[in-house]
Parts: structure tokens; C-alpha cells; sequence
């Protein structure tokens, strides 16, 4: 096939790829470790029956490429697990069981979505509106004290550490002028007012750095745009100085926008460990810090994947959108 | 996060590559900010190589508890003004435990620039070697490669080293484990760029002259390609240093990374993280400390940039109407 749908196809195949891999190396990484594994698996606070059996379940006798053939049939079409006296079913797409906390992994993460959703698509917005905004303000007041203001307070962005930001946010807002309680998170379902205003600081935290970011390749790209030929042309014909930045140089930095963001987004689902740590949010980020901190293997193995695979298709996505945002990018 | 960024402002490999260390020096120096990062930078250096002495001088260590230092009867707040700041104290002492804050402060510096550095040193080795190889090896070695080098870019690089800590024994030296884990999570990019530049070289005249003289490949690769990728990947690493500060930073104070007794400034900002109205110096020196470190290296980092690529600038420059300060 040729042409946007061929490369669609092909890019969608690549991703597809790209996750057997990493699933490959993550399985390898943490469960060829040395030590007792159905031990680690199970938790320090396992029966040795507890413990034997769990070695059942993983098939631990068998060599690691079967172990590992067995988890990927368990993720397309689903496992049974003995629990001694009864049998429990983990439909597909399954990640295994926690046998710590005693739920499917899957089950935990489905849980945990919500809130990290809510998270990063609400800061995206935020970020995308400031960083560009930003971005075309630079662009369009260059060479003068704006600009130069602009780029100091970016830089100071970029700078700050993220969780830096919310501590100081939340001392400030939270602590000194009691503008806003400290944030709790409340489901959106459950009251979207308060879900909103527990979540803009979060949201804030996660927002202005990487509005930092979009800001200075706003910039970039829109000044390089600028100096182009067309947009010379343009000039000549009389077309104002507005509409050549904020139609034309805008154009030419909406592809890396939008290659930027759509790859951040998936990296912040399972990357804003910190943000809502800070903020004691229940998320993906939150919920995987406490699993490594217990070693809980297969719900950190099963994290570990599912937030590749928010990343992978992120980029799968940020590489359609960006052959569609600018024609000139040749489909390979 | 940053890397999509950093990566695509990189410079790319030009004929001359590097043309001379004094031309850098001179551009560099043309730059304002850049020198004042410079020097902020090389005090820090200075700091916290010389932490044993200055700790010394001021007659504390950073391990030390310091029980009457604090007011128990308050929770253990600070006794004096300014969470305890005097002339044996610079700094003030750590509520609840009375441990000098300066030398806190000072070994902290250390393990941050240390990580730092030797994360990046890890991704500059693993990311040049395997960009190399993939550029000069043949088909079949490229596509793996390429290939290898995209997952490292996809795997998410905060979760990947959360992981990782997590299943290392806690025997291994802390600092020297988190600098392996962010090298080894994320020298991807570094391998792109390397191998993007390679391939511009390796088309070039000297560098076929040398092949047809009979150079093995790994001689070539010694001393004709590598001084050509110095100003690409010099560039990158300029820009990874901060970032793998905060990165750093980032999982000691999720409780993962450099572990107590040793201080790192993350980890101080988890526990004044509840100090902060009775104590707020304990909140703010970590802080100010990571902001100023961050900045001081991310503005030299843009400096050298600057410095390796003048197009990039001046490009940046084009149409403002003050070409006088066209940085080049």
C-alpha cells in the first residue's frame, strides 16, 4: 500500500512491534532476576504453601520463553488461576494477579485510569493554551522587552523541577493564603465542581513546566518559519503583520506542537508519579511507586506495559497527525 | 519529556565539525549569560569537590545529630532565629534531628553533579558506541539497532528506573546505582543523533580516503568520525546534564533514589516537605539549590549550543532588526 493509508498501516504495525519488545525486555528484566521469585511475587508475608503455590501459577519450572509465551496468551485471550479450592478467571486482556493485594493487576490499573486521566488531559490543556500562547507572544513581540521577559520567566520554567513547582503552589495556595484546601481527589462523576477545583493545582503543577517547553518551541519553530521565503512574499503583497504570525508562522509550528504534545501525553499517564504523589492523587504514577516500594512484581510489570503502550501509541499517533499537519513530510 | 525538544534543537554534524576549540572559547564567551552560568556552574563544582573542607572550616559534618539544637517540646523545631543560623551553623541545623544544613547541603551537591555527570557519561558511551556501529554496520545491524534504539526512546524513563531500583538489592552503592539506571534508561536519543551524524561523515572525502588507505573500521571510527561528532553529541550531553539532575532529584524524593544516610536534595525536600511553616529555610535551601544548579546548566548548556551551531542563533534571530546582538 502507498500513499497516508499505507503509511498509517505500516506505522500501527511498528507500534505493535515496538510494545512485543518491550514487553520481552521488562518481562526478562523482572522475572529472570536472581532470588526466590515466587517469594518476591507473593510478598514477604506468604506462607511457603502460599509461596509453592504461587510458583505453580507462574509455571516456574518451565523455561523463561514459555513463562513469557504464557503471559502473552494471558493478555490476548485471558488465564484461570487456581486459588486452591476455587477457580478464578482473568479475562483478556489479563496482566496476571497481584497476590499481594490479592486482585487482578488488570482490575488495579483500570482503577487507578480515571484519576490520571483526568490529570494530564486537564493540565494538557492548560499547558498547550499557556505554552503556545506564550510561544506567539514571543514570536510576535520579538526583539523587544516582552520577549525578553517571556523567555526569562520560560526559562525559569523549564528550570523548576515540576514537583518543586507544586510544593511551593500548594505552601503558597494551600498553606499560606488559604486560597484552596489541599487538594483531595473527588471522582468527576461524583461532583465535576469539586473535582475541578481539587484538581487545579495539580493540573497547574503539571502545566507550567511543560508549558515552558511548548513556549520555546513555539518560539523556535514560528522564527524559523518567519525567516522563509513565503512568508517574505507574503510581506510584499501587503498582508499584515498579525495575520503573518498568527496565520502563516503559527502554521508552520503546529507539527512539532503537535508531535511534542502527543508524545508528552502519553508519557505523563503513567509519568506524573511525582505530581501526584505530592498531591496524594490516586493514579497510575501513584499506585506504581507504592508497588515498586513493596516489589510487587506483577503489578509493576503490568504498569510498566500498559504505560508503554499509552507512550507507543502516543508517538504512533504523533507520527499520523504530524504526515497530516505538514505535507511536506515524506511518508516512509 | 524534554528530549523530543533537546533532540531537535541539536546542531547537525557539519563538514568541519568541530572548527577549533579557540572559536568555541570566543563564542562562548560572547555570551553573557552563558559565562555567568559558567561561573555559577564551576562554584558548585568547586563546592562540593571541596565539601570535606568547607564542612571542616564551618566544623560540622552532615551525618551529625544535634538533639539540643532543636526544641523538642515543639516537635522539634530549630532553637534561634532562622531555623538555627549562626557562626557554627551557616545555615541553620534539620528540624526534629539538628543535622548542619550547609554540610547537608554541600554533600548534596555532590551526589547531584555526580549522578549527573556519570549518567550522562553512561549515555554518551552507550549512545555514541551503538550510533556508530549502527551507522557503519551493515543492513541487517542498522535495522536492529535502529530498532533497539526506539524502544529505549519509547520506554517511559521515569517508570523504567522506578522499576529498576526497585528490584536491585540495597547493597549496591546507592548513587552509583541510580547513575547506571538513568545512563542506561535513556541514551536512545543520543544513539539517533549519533548515528544521523555518522552517516553524513562517513560519505565524506577524508573520511573515504582514510577507508581506501586501508584503516580498519574501528581506527576510522577513532580518529576520523569521532572528532566530527563532538559537536552534536558535546551539545546533547551539555543539555542532559540538568536533566538528569532533575531527574535525580525527581526519584530520591519519591523515596527511591539516593537513600538516607547520605543527603541528596531530593530527598531533604521530601522531609521539609511538613517543615515548611516552622522551618522554612529547610524547604527553601534544597529547593533554591535545584533551581539555581538547573538553570545555571540548562542557560550553559543553550550557551553551548549557541557556540557549536552560530546558524541556530542567528537563524533564531532573523528579522528582529538588532543583528548587532546576533549571537555568533
Amino acid at each position: 500500500m502507498t500513499g497516508f493509508p499505507g503509511f498509517a498501516l505500516r506505522r500501527a504495525v511498528g507500534a505493535i512491534v515496538t510494545l512485543l519488545a518491550i514487553s520481552v525486555i521488562v518481562y526478562v528484566v523482572f522475572y529472570a532476576t536472581p532470588g526466590n521469585v515466587a517469594q518476591i511475587t507473593c510478598g514477604p508475608r506468604c506462607s511457603p504453601e502460599q509461596v509453592h503455590q504461587v510458583a505453580q501459577q507462574l509455571k516456574l519450572d518451565d523455561p523463561l520463553y514459555l513463562r513469557y509465551w504464557h503471559f502473552l496468551q494471558g493478555i490476548v485471550v485471558g488465564q484461570d488461576y487456581s486459588t486452591g479450592t476455587s477457580v478464578e478467571h482473568c479475562s483478556a486482556p489479563c496482566l496476571g494477579l497481584s497476590y499481594q493485594s490479592d486482585q487482578q493487576v488488570m482490575q488495579i490499573i483500570l482503577g487507578k485510569l480515571p484519576v490520571s486521566l483526568s490529570l494530564v488531559l486537564g493540565a494538557m490543556v492548560l499547558w498547550l493554551l499557556l505554552g503556545v500562547g506564550t510561544g506567539v507572544l514571543s514570536a510576535w513581540r520579538r526583539g523587544r522587552l516582552t520577549e525578553r521577559a517571556l523567555t526569562g520567566v520560560t526559562l525559569a520554567g523549564v528550570a523548576t523541577p515540576s514537583f518543586v513547582i507544586g510544593l511551593v503552589l500548594m505552601i503558597v495556595v494551600c498553606g499560606q493564603l488559604e486560597l484552596l484546601p489541599f487538594p483531595e481527589y473527588v471522582s468527576f462523576s461524583d461532583d465535576p465542581e469539586q473535582w475541578m477545583w481539587n484538581l487545579l493545582l495539580p493540573w497547574l503543577t503539571l502545566a507550567l513546566g511543560e508549558a515552558a517547553y511548548f513556549a520555546r518551541l513555539t518560539r523556535a519553530s514560528m522564527l524559523e518559519t518567519l525567516a522563509e521565503d513565503h512568508i517574505r512574499t507574503f510581506r510584499a503583497y501587503g498582508v499584515g503583520e498579525r495575520s503573518i504570525v498568527g496565520r502563516h508562522a503559527l502554521r508552520g509550528a503546529l507539527a512539532p506542537i503537535i508531535a511534542l504534545n502527543a508524545n508528552d501525553v502519553g508519557a505523563m499517564v503513567g509519568g506524573a508519579v511525582l505530581t501526584e504523589t505530592l498531591f496524594g492523587l490516586p493514579g497510575i504514577g501513584q499506585e506504581l511507586v507504592h508497588a515498586v516500594n513493596v516489589v510487587d512484581l506483577p503489578v509493576v510489570v503490568g504498569m510498566v506495559l500498559v504505560i508503554g503502550f499509552f507512550v507507543v501509541f502516543a508517538n504512533a499517533v504523533a507520527d499520523v497527525l504530524y504526515a497530516v499537519a505538514d505535507r511536506r513530510v515524506v511518508l516512509t | 519529556m524534554s528530549e523530543a525538544l533537546v533532540a531537535a534543537e541539536i546542531p547537525e554534524a557539519s563538514a568541519s565539525g568541530i572548527s577549533g576549540a579557540r572559536q568555541f572559547w570566543r563564542r562562548l564567551r560572547a555570551q553573557r549569560a552563558a559565562l555567568v552560568a559558567a561561573a555559577v556552574v564551576a562554584l558548585l563544582v568547586l563546592a562540593a569537590l571541596a565539601a570535606p573542607l568547607l564542612t571542616a572550616i564551618e566544623g560540622q559534618d552532615p551525618t551529625t545529630y544535634h538533639p539540643s539544637l532543636v526544641d523538642s517540646a515543639r516537635g522539634g523545631v530549630p532553637i534561634g532565629s532562622f531555623g538555627g543560623i549562626g557562626a557554627d551553623h551557616w545555615l541553620g541545623v534539620e528540624p526534629q534531628t539538628g543535622r548542619d544544613l550547609f554540610a547537608r547541603l554541600v554533600y548534596g551537591a555532590r551526589v547531584s553533579l555526580g549522578v549527573a555527570l556519570g549518567a550522562t557519561a553512561v549515555q554518551v558511551f552507550l549512545g555514541v558506541v551503538v550510533g556508530i556501529a549502527t551507522a557503519l554496520g551493515n543492513r541487517w545491524v542498522d535495522q536492529l539497532l535502529s530498532r533497539i534504539s526506539d524502544i529505549i526512546v519509547a520506554m517511559p524513563l521515569m517508570i523504567m528506573a522506578l522499576a529498576l531500583l526497585a528490584i536491585v538489592p540495597g547493597s549496591f552503592p546507592r548513587p552509583v546505582l541510580v547513575a547506571l539506571i538513568i545512563g542506561f534508561v535513556a541514551w536512545g536519543t543520543i544513539a539517533k543523533i549519533t548515528r544521523a551524524a555518522t552517516l553524513t561523515l562517513k560519505e565524506l572525502d577524508y573520511v573515504a580516503a582514510a577507508r581506501l588507505s586501508g584503516w580498519s573500521t574501528l581506527r576510522i571510527a577513532r580518529r576520523e568520525l569521532l572528532p566530527g561528532l563532538a559537536a552534536p553529541v558535546i551539545t546533547y550531553a551539555a543539555l542532559m546534564v540538568p536533566v538528569n539532575i532533575g531527574i535525580e532529584a525527581s526519584l530520591s524524593f519519591l523515596g527511591v533514589g539516593v537513600k538516607p544516610p547520605t543527603p541528596s536534595w531530593g530527598q531533604m525536600l521530601t522531609s521539609a516537605n511538613v517543615w515548611y511553616q516552622a522551618a522554612p529555610q529547610y524547604l527553601l535551601l534544597p529547593a533554591g539549590a535545584l533551581f539555581v544548579t538547573v538553570l545555571a546548566l540548562t542557560v550553559l548548556g543553550d550557551g553551548v549550543r549557541t557556540a557549536l551551531d552560530p546558524r541556530a542563533a542567528s537563524r533564531l534571530r532573523v528579522g528582529t532588526g538588532r543583528k548587532g546582538e546576533a549571537k555568533a
